[in-house]
């Protein structure tokens, strides 16, 4: 009971870096939950080392048909100068794989980061202020999920870009139409949380104070109410990928000539199946599945994490207490016995 | 297997060895912060028709040994030692093996009776569900299983039980329904029944009631009980032996009598000279008329009438009726009353958190009954506000001196260098080292952040403090040093403060006027030492027989002489 409780205290803080979302759920997790996280972050790894690399990595360009050699053979099955084969029309699977996923990244991005923004604004207003406007937004939140996701973001895809466009002007018809499906979502979520939280005693204190409802919003409830963030971006960059690549499949998607993707891909590849040529369908769906997996796992990992009642943990009896703990108790049997 | 309503001679049969020894019990947690140990080395034993108390603060592991008697540990608990039933291990004995010994051996009283209770069944079902588990083979027909729930209801007072059997939990009030509660464990009469803190949830007026029927189910049926409790008060009514626990040992183990008289060990002794004593340390002794009376008029309340608005069709619920009171300069009002008597209501209402609906409210000559928030903000600066529970008064993003030095921030905005100088002071006040501004409040403990909220309370140095039950969520040994830095505090700066508690005797240490509120009226205010020592209302005298004094034999001694006012 003599140990000062500042030095335990000071020991206790983590640097800055373990505390990171991801970083902090590794350490957290045992057994099969760490299996798993791990087996998420690498595919998501891959994935994204891919897109960043792609240059690098894709012996030819994404709308390449021929080099100094000629034009590519059409249809020709894996092997030789075309590791994963070529389509019909000419492109290299492999390289078209890979760009892939730049397009895929940047339409997450550009997606995920909309809806984030008008989502956690719209739900901190709508939560915190209540009363007609946040039942006007409820509702409209309500009407657009209750569309088919993927009808909703047809419509928007004709509407911003007439169903076909450049590089960008299709990413960003992708990436609208996502948001306008995922806003409801970030809405929701942070609009529970605000509405929790505004009931919160030290919400309370802050209005007892006087502070503003501006001052209350954004310091006190908005950096409460975001923690599960980094969840739901993980989930939604997954459905992002399948909503892209069903808007590809159906033919909204991007210009072969503009940009890779692997709904269009799969798309012209259906054709190929009935004569047998596999390769043209199988690697583009790979890569959708492996990506999906990659981020799915990674976002269920850190649900499961974050609820201590559903996180695993190693058998006590081993070991001593932790540094936590023990802090804790000097601070308490300190105070009790300073009387 | 006996499935009878037994008597007390058929449970004498079963020998009369302990109901429940506990040998060398250690247990140990799996954390995210490495392994707890909340129990390291506990034995005790408890014989037949004992009430053994297991007391402590937060912490001590008192709970865990209730839970481990019962086999109630969660997965991440690990468990060496003996916990033995009448003979069988609870912590080694195979799961269907712990089941037959659950209800039949051992049985638990839980902590809130609301929660206790399935809301969707009769609690005639939920009383017969324990026989029925019980009944091995042969089945219990449900007119049985009714006879015999009726006869449990009837056991622990539930008037008019075959009726009563039909209806469901949210039917009964609190105590009643933790009145259930006990008849459910007592189903199947277990020779033991472990109360989890039965009292704490429930009014003291209700905490009485429920003490007197555990005291007459030994008397009358020999069952013996383990009582966990942190009130030192219920263990002198209650209880023949004690045990108290600190930090998952046993420090001292004695009979009621004995421990509360000469306690042996320093904590003992530290922990029952915290526990406030009605009568002992009144802040208004030796005072014969108001004071502070000379001052400003800070608070006037003059016919105050607080509704909340009813559901369609139902009439609005008046939570604060017709009540007048005035609160001076320098004055300490300390306002009590029960769950629901409106004494939250009228604290919130001063601090503009709800609306008043009829009669005049004028704080700081502000009348709150048209409360506009823009009008009403520079007076905010004047008022201070501390809350129950200090942990989540408190933003867990921000240090605590960021929380501190928020209101000073939003109402004169200073430079960062003053607002850190203003908030190691008044860090300094409240004797917490200034270092602790860089801390997040989970970083303290429930004292230390009750502390802080008292600092941010004080920090633009206001008129009028309103301190809603302030220790009410702290242990005792940490609540009478925030009851004496509060005293030193408010004599130190001067302030009005409105002190709302649940808790007579907290509320005497601090208040020179006192005012009893009992559902939504106020029905007495006077002199703490008047209040305390002469109630005249019909409430007050109730109030003050039910609270149960740390002495074993003075406690006995009111206990009789209430027992008219009681009605018991």
């Amino acid at each position: 009971m003599s140990i000062e409780p500042t030095i335990a205290a000071e020991n206790r803080r983590e640097p800055w870096f373990r505390r990171l979302p991801v970083v902090s759920h590794f350490n957290k997790s045992v057994g099969l939950q760490r299996g798993m996280l791990v087996a998420g972050l690498i595919l998501t790894a891959l994935f994204l080392l891919t897109a960043i690399f792609a240059p690098l990595i894709a012996p030819y360009g994404f709308s390449q048909i021929s080099d100094a050699e000629g034009s590519f053979p059409a249809q020709q099955a894996p092997g030789g100068r075309h590791l994963l084969g070529t389509t019909v029309g000419g492109y290299d699977v492999f390289s078209r794989v890979v760009w892939g996923a730049q397009t895929a990244v940047m339409v997450i991005v550009v997606a995920v980061i909309m809806s984030i923004f008008i989502g956690v604004i719209l739900g901190l207003v709508s939560g915190y202020i209540g009363g007609w406007l946040d039942r006007i937004l409820v509702v409209i939140a309500d009407a657009v999920y209750a569309f088919p996701s993927l009808l909703v973001a047809i419509v928007m895809a004709i509407v911003i870009s007439g169903g076909r466009s450049s590089l960008w002007g299709g990413i960003l018809a992708a990436a609208i139409s996502i948001t306008v499906v995922f806003i409801p979502q970030y809405f929701r979520v942070i609009r529970a949380e605000t509405i929790r939280l505004k009931a919160e005693p030290f919400v309370e204190s802050a209005k007892v104070v006087g502070a503003s409802n501006i001052r209350i919003m954004t310091r006190h409830i908005y950096k409460n109410a975001t923690r599960t963030l980094p969840l739901i971006f993980t989930l939604n960059a997954s459905e992002a990928i399948l909503t892209l690549a069903g808007l590809g499949f159906l033919g909204f998607g991007i210009e072969p000539t503009s940009a890779a993707e692997w709904g269009f891909d799969l798309n012209k590849a259906l054709a190929d199946t009935t004569s047998g040529i596999w390769w043209t369908g199988v690697f583009p769906g790979l890569a959708i599945v492996l990506t999906v997996v990659g981020l799915t796992l990674v976002g269920e990992s850190i649900n499961d994490l974050n609820d201590p009642r559903l996180r695993g943990r190693k058998k006590a009896s081993s070991g001593k207490p932790g540094p936590g703990h023990a802090a804790a108790q000097t601070a308490n049997s300190a105070e009790v016995s300073s009387s | 297997m006996s499935t009878n309503i037994g008597s007390v001679s058929d449970r004498h049969t079963r020998g009369s060895g302990p109901v429940l020894d506990i040998d060398h019990l250690k247990v140990t947690f799996a954390t995210d912060a490495g392994d707890v140990y909340a129990v390291k080395d506990v034995s005790l034993e408890v014989n037949p028709g004992e009430v053994v108390a297991i007391v402590g603060e937060s912490g001590s592991g008192k709970t865990v040994t209730a839970k481990t008697i019962l086999g109630l540990l969660p997965e991440t608990a690990i468990s060496s030692g003996a916990v033995l039933i009448n003979g069988n291990n609870v912590i080694s004995v195979s799961a269907s093996k712990l089941r037959e010994i659950r209800g039949r051996d051992v049985a638990m009283v839980f902590q809130e009776p609301s929660t206790a209770l399935n809301p969707v069944f009769t609690v005639g079902w939920q009383i017969a569900e324990g026989i029925r588990a019980h009944a091995g083979h042969g089945r219990v027909s449900a007119k049985d299983a009714k006879a015999r729930a009726i006869e449990a209801l009837r056991k622990v007072g539930i008037p008019d039980p075959e009726t009563r059997v039909n209806y469901y939990p949210h039917q009964f009030s609190g105590g009643q329904k933790q009145r259930v509660v006990i008849a459910a464990a007592l189903a199947l009469n277990p020779g033991l029944i472990v109360a989890d803190e039965p009292t704490t949830a429930l009014d003291v007026t209700v905490q009485a009631e429920i003490l007197q029927l555990l005291r007459e189910l030994r008397d009358q049926y020999g069952t013996s009980i383990v009582l966990i409790t942190h009130n030192m008060g219920v263990v002198a009514d209650l209880a023949d032996r004690v045990v108290v626990m600190y930090q998952g040992d046993v420090v001292e183990e004695a009979s009621a009598r004995v421990l509360f008289a000469e306690p042996k060990q320093d904590y003992t002794k530290k922990l029952l000279a915290a526990v406030p004593h009605l009568g002992r340390n009144s802040a208004s002794a030796g005072m014969t008329e108001r004071a502070h009376q000379g001052g400003k008029v800070l608070v006037e309340a003059k016919n105050l009438t607080i509704e909340y608005p009813g559901r369609l069709g139902s009439p609005a619920f008046k939570a604060v009726d017709g009540v007048n009171f005035t609160l001076s300069e320098g004055e300490v009002f300390g306002l009590v009353g029960e769950s629901g008597s409106g004494k939250t209501t009228i604290g919130r209402a001063i601090a503009g958190l709800n609306k008043t609906t009829g009669g005049s409210l004028k704080v700081l000559d502000y009348e709150m009954l048209n409360l506009k928030e823009r009008t009403f903000k520079p007076l905010r600066k004047q008022i201070g506000f501390v809350f129950q529970d200090p942990a989540a008064s408190f933003n867990p993003q921000l240090t605590i001196g960021d929380c501190i030095a928020e209101p000073l921030i939003i109402h004169s905005k200073p430079t960062p260098a003053q607002a850190r100088q203003r908030t190691r002071e008044l860090l300094e006040s409240v004797q917490l080292p200034a270092a602790y501004a860089d801390r997040y409040p989970h970083e303290l403990s429930g004292g230390q952040r009750q502390r802080a909220s008292l600092a941010r309370a004080l920090i633009l140095n206001p008129k009028l403090l309103i301190a809603d039950e302030p220790t009410s969520a702290l242990d005792v040994s940490v609540q009478a040093k925030v009851l004496e830095l509060f005293k030193e505090i408010q004599a130190e700066f001067g302030f009005a403060c409105l002190f709302i508690s649940h808790d007579l005797a907290v509320v005497d240490i601090l208040s020179h006027w006192v005012g009893v509120l009992y559902k939504g009226k106020m029905v007495e205010q006077g002199l703490g030492n008047q209040v305390m020592g002469h109630p005249q209302h019909e409430y007050t005298k109730k109030l003050i027989a039910s609270l149960p004094v740390p002495d074993p034999d003075e406690q006995a001694r009111r206990r009789e002489e209430f027992r008219a006012v009681l009605g018991a």
